[in-house]
């Protein structure tokens, strides 16, 4: 049977400063420093465990690679859980691991407001007139592109060769129903005369179908082997394909979707007759096909459109939920997604204008083009890339993408309440819920450890290798009824 | 409101050949469009003044 779908996102958000002179670097420290000083108290990150050099494919090149994180760059814990951080000159918010593709959503939305926040307080600290912006997107229009990387938990007994197989149709394709849209084109030698839009930030960006890499050669089954859990047990499968999304329903169907394609896979009931001759090529193709209509071959043979795929893994999929039960991603969210996936499927095959409420590209389109039409605009007319940039901006008077008439899906005061307080689910609840009453305790936090100085030497490790333990049920009374950090782990026997 | 109006009054050239959810598509259509043109009014004053100024100076390293 398929395991529970642990998820969280990654996101790595544009920065910009105006009217002062700053890197990128210095900007998103100050961002990060100015939310933490305004907001909660620095414990930092523990890399002991951190291996971004593991390979899937089971080998390890560690020692090849730059080191990915520099330890002396700005790396927080937050009291929900999350971590933020400065990440290749960029500031970064990774979600606490969530049980759901629901309780991601309400925390990605949580990490926007904890940037929005953040910008907020960092303006402040600069002179009068300056200003610091950031957009949840992923490139520039310059080439130059940066993630928001999706996690789940797979069964390690899985052959990893069979996931790589089995969800590259769904990476290719999903990107009809979640892509971003972005104005031009970044492949070399085509501009926004060729391409004037196109559905995916990221498409552009990928060259391999299976690695390594996160910055160069980007793979679209990145083979990153670091679970911060059981290695014995468990996989995280670290998603780079994807593109940040302003729409509430896509990031719910891309981590729905994704996951439920997974616990297929775990079960195997996705099949291998939807194996595509050409990745890299095709992930291009759907990308630049705004009619839908181009067919993608397929290794058998056989021509699929992006669509056609999307249904055929829909159809599986709502067999699935018959036959083995959406149990592994959440019964209820698992109900959710499968009808918003047929709902936007259906509204994309009859009319992508109907689903301007769900699906970005076909919003940031829509807007793009009527703009385009009124003032007789030009595909490389800089307006319609700022109208593009400006769709990210999370600067609530300037994002374009709050302007479109975008379902809301999530209550604001759970987006409030999941900016400082952890999900109940998982692991994260007890980090998120330590870090909030032992501030002073917690030398240092990461996804599958803690250390607590408790005032006798050695500093005590406790380890939470397993991601479903350390949730509310289990540990909201001991963390509720211990005073202090040493009771609390002579009560977990630790 | 405006589409409600709309589903009310079928458009008079309206033959029986025209499929049966026809006015309902076509309604949502002038709802969408006058949505649109309010939105286009809108961005004009909230497009960045000098646009391509901001797309020049919108530069990033280049991350994961």
């Amino acid at each position: 049977m398929a395991i529970p779908k642990v998820c969280g996102i990654e996101t790595e958000y544009g920065i910009l400063v105006r009217g002062a002179d700053s890197n990128p670097v210095t900007a998103s420290s100050l961002l990060i420093n100015a939310y933490l000083a305004a907001n909660s108290r620095k414990v930092g990150w523990d890399f002991e465990d951190e291996h971004p050099g593991s390979d899937a494919r089971g080998f390890s090149v560690d020692d090849l690679l730059v080191p990915e994180i520099d330890t002396h760059l700005v790396n927080a814990v937050l009291t929900n859980g999350a971590r933020y951080y400065v990440d290749h000159a960029h500031p970064e918010i990774s979600t606490p691991e969530c049980r759901t593709a629901r309780e991601a959503l309400v925390f990605d939305r949580a990490a926007e407001e904890i940037v929005w926040a953040s910008m907020q307080a960092a303006t402040a600290l600069l002179p009068a007139g300056a200003e610091i912006l950031c957009h949840k997107n992923n490139s520039d229009g310059k080439g130059n592109s940066y993630g928001c990387h999706e996690n789940y938990l797979v069964a390690r007994e899985v052959p990893f060769g069979r996931i790589v197989h089995q969800i590259t149709p769904h990476f290719v394709t999903r990107q009809i129903v979640v892509g971003a849209g972005k104005v031009g084109c970044e492949l070399p030698g085509l501009t926004a005369n060729d391409v004037p839009f196109q559905i995916s930030q990221r498409a552009d960006f990928f060259e391999e179908e299976v690695g390594l890499e996160t910055t160069l050669k980007r793979p679209i089954v990145n083979t990153r082997d670091e679970p911060h859990c059981d290695p014995n047990k468990y996989r995280r499968l670290h998603v780079i394909v994807g593109d940040a999304n302003m729409s509430e329903t896509a990031t719910l169907v891309k981590l729905g979707a994704t996951s439920i394609v997974l616990a297929m896979i775990e079960d195997d009931a996705v099949g291998d007759d939807l194996t595509l001759a050409n990745p890299v090529a095709a992930i291009r193709q759907v990308s630049h096909d705004l009619s839908l209509r181009r067919t993608l071959l397929l290794r058998d043979g056989r021509r699929m459109t992006a669509l056609e795929i999307q249904w055929a893994l829909l159809q599986r999929a709502q067999r699935y939920a018959s036959t083995h039960g959406l149990e592994a991603v959440g019964a209820e969210v698992g109900d959710e997604v499968l009808a918003l996936w047929e709902q936007i499927l259906t509204g994309l095959e009859r009319d992508p204008a109907s689903v301007a409420h769900q699906v970005d590209w076909v919003a940031k389109r829509r807007l793009v083009e009527a703009y385009a039409e009124r003032h007789d605009a030009r595909p490389d007319d800089a307006r319609l890339k700022a109208l593009d940039l400006q769709y990210h901006d999370l600067r609530r008077d300037k994002c374009l993408a709050r302007r479109v008439g975008l379902d809301v899906l999530v209550d604001a005061a759970d987006v409030r309440h999941a900016m400082t307080n952890p999900p109940e689910t998982t692991r994260a609840y007890f980090r998120g819920r330590c870090l909030a009453k032992w501030p002073d305790e917690i030398v240092a936090a990461n996804w599958d450890s803690m250390v607590f100085d408790i005032g006798r030497d050695p500093l005590r490790r406790v380890p939470m290798m397993e991601p479903l333990r350390g949730t509310a049920e289990s540990v909201a009374r001991l963390i509720d009824e211990s005073d202090t950090p040493a009771e609390l782990l002579a009560r977990l026997g630790s | 409101m405006a589409e409600r109006t709309q589903k009310q009054k079928p458009a008079p050239s309206r033959t029986d050949e025209t499929v049966e959810d026809a006015p309902a598509v076509a309604a949502s259509g002038d709802k969408l469009k006058a949505e649109l043109d309010d939105l286009l009014d809108e961005i004009d004053g909230v497009l960045e003044t000098n646009a391509e100024d901001f797309v020049k100076s919108y530069v990033q390293k280049g991350g994961q």
